[in-house]
């Protein structure tokens, strides 16, 4: 694990009346720009940390064939923006990687929703990830991390991720605060928009539900 | 020492002995608690319980302080149920707990747009 020396926090303290923390994870593949895109926001330093789990004491799908007990540990880094004087935003980014997956609901619980930052150049990546929150009944955006002159246009995208209609995508320079502002604002607009429309999202089965699945 | 059978013990001289270390407890936590501290170290004290104890004079995330100690969220979890279970810190845990799936008002939703925005 990497090492630190200090045990006092660096840059900006929390307000004292801050009680509030809430959780958006931003999740892509190797090299994507995740770090990149929980840097331009955060009014911290970007720390990171890890988390460890005993494989074969948790209902994963293929848990039968896991003979021994595997210990599997995650790194992740965050970020933290503070939105006012009692709520703080904690930007996490997540690996998209397989075993990143087991340990979803022990880190991820909660969370408000998620960015899937794409990289056109490896969409394979983006796909398990979307599988999975869809799986886990995350709400999420795509940002397309776009540097330069797109190849693709973000409708050719959305057709090549098989992204329904109803899920918002956009591009973005995760090195630019703006821009990685306005994915973050991109995200809270969608949930804001599932939480007031009465057939997304809720506990009985509707038409929007069974087409987002098929 | 002679003890009488277990079942007739007191369940709360159980929890304190087992320190409170059951996964029921680590639970209360989220990574997004945010832990202050309620007293100083004191001589003696395990030293990643005084570092927490100092860290934390300000709000502190229970994974920022995962990450200034070194040590993985659910070590620190730990940790901080001991300090918790002595009065040590108090735990602010976040309002929104989905354990289905299940959004949260969109009274707050709208509150994290607006605040978004005007970053």
């Amino acid at each position: 694990m990497h090492s630190r020396t200090s045990d006092r926090p660096e840059g900006a303290q929390l307000s004292e009346s801050a009680r509030d923390g809430l959780k958006i994870v931003i999740v892509g593949g190797f090299g994507v720009g995740k770090t990149t895109m929980v840097r331009s926001v955060s009014e911290i330093r970007p720390l990171s940390t890890e988390e460890t789990m005993t494989q074969a004491g948790v209902g994963i799908d293929d848990a039968s064939q896991v003979q021994d007990k595997t210990t599997t540990t995650v790194a992740f880094d965050f970020g933290r923006i503070s939105l006012d004087e009692q709520m703080v935003l904690y930007l996490f980014g997540a690996p998209g990687q397989e075993r990143f997956w087991f340990l979803w609901d022990r880190l991820f619980m909660g969370t408000l929703g998620a960015v899937v930052l794409v990289d056109t150049n490896r969409l394979s990546d983006s796909w398990y990830a979307i599988d999975r929150l869809e799986h886990h009944g995350t709400p999420f955006i795509v940002a397309r991390n776009n540097f330069g002159e797109p190849k693709h246009t973000l409708e050719e995208v959305r057709a090549a991720l098989d992204l329904p209609a109803d899920i918002p995508i956009v591009d973005c320079d995760a090195r630019e605060r703006d821009s990685s502002k306005a994915v973050l604002v991109a995200l809270a607009r969608h949930l804001y928009s599932l939480s007031t429309s009465p057939s997304t999202f809720s506990s009985a089965p509707s038409s929007a539900a069974q087409e987002s699945t098929a | 020492m002679i003890r009488g059978a277990v079942d007739s013990e007191d369940p709360d001289r159980l929890y304190t002995v087992t320190g409170g270390r059951s996964r029921v407890d680590e639970s209360v936590f989220d990574m997004v608690t945010l832990i202050v501290s309620e007293s100083e170290p004191s001589p003696g004290m395990q030293s990643e319980h005084a570092k927490i104890l100092r860290m934390c004079h300000r709000p502190l995330a229970v994974v920022e302080i995962s990450s200034y100690l070194g040590l993985p969220v659910s070590v620190v979890k730990i940790l901080l149920c001991d300090l918790l279970d002595t009065g040590k810190i108090t735990a602010r845990h976040p309002q929104v707990v989905r354990s289905d799936r299940q959004l949260p008002e969109p009274e707050m939703l709208k509150k994290v747009l607006v605040a978004l925005q005007n970053l």
